[in-house]
């Protein structure tokens, strides 16, 4: 399909509206990261540059009771999902004013009430849980769906292929994302399987599984379209193995050595915000000072978000024994 | 009182509240056409249908993390293993699922989730099939673990389980499925970490809890022919522990045994005697014994399993040894 052709699919405020959330979440990523290096953010850091146009191609076609889970990868799922980004911001910070009230780090966002169903540590052991979740639907009798996003190194571990094939056999309304960007951490895709072509994966299980083109966000909105379609209407999962590219290390400790600058920058051209950009500027879709609110709008929020996150309270060392139970007065073991 | 076996009291828990939940539902392996590998769930399918009891593949992991999955929105699903051996595979959902999200979304999703079928050993099923794991998941903190020993307390204390809200480990025996007690019928709930004294005496404290407690009770009977009467204080739940109970007995045995068939390092007894040393240290006439699974895995021929298992002979020495009444 050429990009023409797509221009005329997609509105001009469509294209508005993924230019202002995909740089939302760049600059968001690029402040985490600042942040990161002046150690107000600790632990393990994975951030999101690059791989924007998923998150926003899913969100073009999500509605309100559908779910999204992920990996430690999970800072701009829930922003996608509409929590305010200060809570994840302050979630970062450790600070009880978080998503997961400081107990979750950047690793474990969780925003219930916004079906973001979180934030897993463990590569691959959360696809069952994303099948779980379509099956809670089915069973419920609702029309909603679920998005599982995955990394490209969780496609070899045996939760995925379990979670396939009971998906499949059950109809079960899930679309497992393969976010491929080639590495599992410093391991490349042809380095762990003689499969090096993941949505082929899906065709031992007989699920519809396509390929697509992660550095597009129209080409991610058009396959979550029908992906999503196929799940409201009872005709069970899709694997979709989207083509994308971190921009940055696996995570903030990783100096990505192992690729070269060369595949780096083949990438940075073809920018999923970029390329949005150059379609709103060819379309006159706004003007420069249009342009220029957008971005000092997002500026303006990353801003709060720091300033809401610094202002947040560390949890207390004595509450360490909340929101573990369900049961208040659980007796723990309490010696010494 | 009407006697029943203890696969049904557990299947009329199951079914009493499924009848009265619509969220509950039971999956795993030959649970539904098959009638359960050991009739746990025979009739379910039958009264429920296939929507709420379900066959899956031979995929611990996998269907355990549906299961997570579906309890995080919103269902209250009962997985059945065909026994914990069988849960290894799975174990990483139990752990770093089912135990930890709770905590990491800062107390957002509840984990109303019970996983239930037989551990430890069965005869001679060689190694694989004869391993007890209660204190591998009473060691996580995030999950309760029950093991009972008789069917009342299998009917009370699973009903409990499938109402609590946190993730509960429901542990049976594959020897205990026959066994025929008295059960009372419908409303019957035993609260979860409350212990029960099977066997009322002075002289030596037994704790312990599972199947193994049948052997206690034999080892008693024994015992109270050569004028040892022995207290039993069967768990019932090793997390949370009823360390009350234990020390209350302590206080007026002055001498205790621990039996349990798991292995002996870093298991419940090894948790028991420590804490009776630190809460009950002065009230000790003895240092405390304990009879565990041997330390080793399983050997398959007859003689072995018995050598290996906590077995009354064994039990019987240490309440002698408690007791200075060695010989």
């Amino acid at each position: 399909m050429s990009k023409d052709l797509k221009s005329k699919k997609y509105s001009k405020e469509q294209y508005l509206k993924w230019y202002e959330e995909m740089l939302l979440y760049r600059k968001f990523e690029e402040k985490a990261s600042a942040s990161y290096i002046q150690q107000k953010i600790r632990g393990f850091c994975h951030l999101y540059i690059g791989q924007e146009a998923i998150v926003a191609g899913y969100e073009t076609v999500l509605g309100k009771g559908d779910s999204v889970i992920t990996t430690y990868r999970d800072h701009c799922q829930p922003i996608g999902r509409g929590t305010d980004p200060k809570i994840i911001m302050a979630e970062l910070f450790g600070k009880t004013s978080g998503i997961s009230k400081g107990r979750g780090g950047s690793m474990h966002m969780f925003d219930k009430e916004k079906g973001f169903f979180g934030g897993h540590g463990i590569v691959g052991g959360h696809i069952p849980l994303g099948a779980g979740i379509a099956f809670a639907e089915k069973y419920k009798g609702t029309k909603n769906v679920n998005i599982c996003l995955m990394g490209d190194g969780a496609v070899r571990q045996g939760a995925f292929h379990e979670a396939l094939n009971m998906a499949m056999t059950w109809k079960l309304p899930s679309i497992f994302v393969i976010e491929n960007n080639m590495y599992a951490m410093g391991t490349s895709v042809e380095r762990t399987s003689n499969v090096t072509e993941l949505f082929k994966l899906g065709h031992a299980y007989e699920m519809p599984s396509f390929a697509v083109n992660g550095m597009s966000v129209e080409d991610c909105a058009d396959a979550f379209e029908e992906a999503v379609e196929r799940a409201r209407n009872g005709d069970g999962p899709t694997l979709l193995e989207i083509r994308t590219y971190r921009y940055k290390g696996h995570s903030m400790s990783d100096p990505a050595k192992y690729r070269t600058k060369e595949e780096l920058n083949s990438y940075k051209d073809r920018d999923p915000i970029a390329s949005v950009l150059s379609t709103i500027n060819e379309n006159n879709y706004a003007s420069e000072d249009e342009l220029k609110a957008i971005e000092s709008k997002i500026k303006q929020t990353i801003e709060e978000c720091v300033e809401f996150a610094e202002a947040g309270d560390f949890p207390q060392a004595g509450d360490i024994y909340d929101g573990i139970y369900a049961q208040k007065d659980y007796p723990f073991i309490k010696e010494i | 009182m009407r006697v029943i076996q203890f696969r049904e009291a557990l299947r009329e828990a199951m079914v009493e509240e499924m009848r009265n939940d619509e969220d509950i539902f039971i999956m795993g392996e030959e649970v539904a056409e098959y009638n359960g590998a050991y009739k746990v769930t025979q009739g379910m399918l039958d009264e429920f249908g296939d929507k709420r009891v379900i066959d899956t593949p031979i995929a611990e992991n996998g269907f355990t993390g549906i299961a997570i999955g579906a309890a995080m929105n919103g269902l209250r699903p009962i997985v059945e293993f065909m026994t914990f051996n069988f849960s290894l595979v799975a174990i990483d959902q139990i752990i770093n699922g089912a135990a930890k999200v709770n905590l990491m979304s800062g107390g957002q999703f509840n984990m109303p989730i019970v996983f239930r079928g037989p551990t430890a050993s069965a005869g001679q099923l060689g190694a694989q099939h004869s391993q007890a794991f209660e204190n591998w998941y009473a060691n996580t903190p995030g999950l309760k673990v029950v093991v009972p020993s008789t069917p009342a307390d299998a009917k009370g204390l699973l009903k409990a389980a499938i109402r609590d809200n946190d993730p509960v480990i429901f542990m049976e025996s594959e020897q205990m499925y026959g066994d025929k007690a008295e059960v009372p019928e419908g409303e019957y709930i035993i609260p979860l970490g409350v212990a029960d004294i099977k066997r009322k005496g002075d002289d030596v404290t037994i704790v312990t809890f599972g199947k193994i407690y049948h052997r206690v009770a034999k080892a008693a009977e024994a015992l109270a022919a050569e004028g040892i009467e022995v207290e039993i204080v069967d768990l019932r739940t090793v997390r949370p522990i009823d360390y009350a109970t234990v020390i209350e007995s302590v206080k007026k045995t002055n001498r205790l045994v621990i039996v349990e068939e798991a292995w002996p390092l870093a298991s419940i007894s090894t948790e028991i005697a420590y804490k009776v040393q630190r809460e009950a240290f002065d009230d000790l006439d003895a240092p405390i014994q304990r009879v565990t699974m041997r330390d080793v895995p399983m050997g398959y021929g007859a003689n072995m399993v018995e050598e290996t298992l906590p077995n009354e002979g064994r039990i019987i020495e240490a309440v002698k040894t408690v007791s200075y009444k060695k010989g």
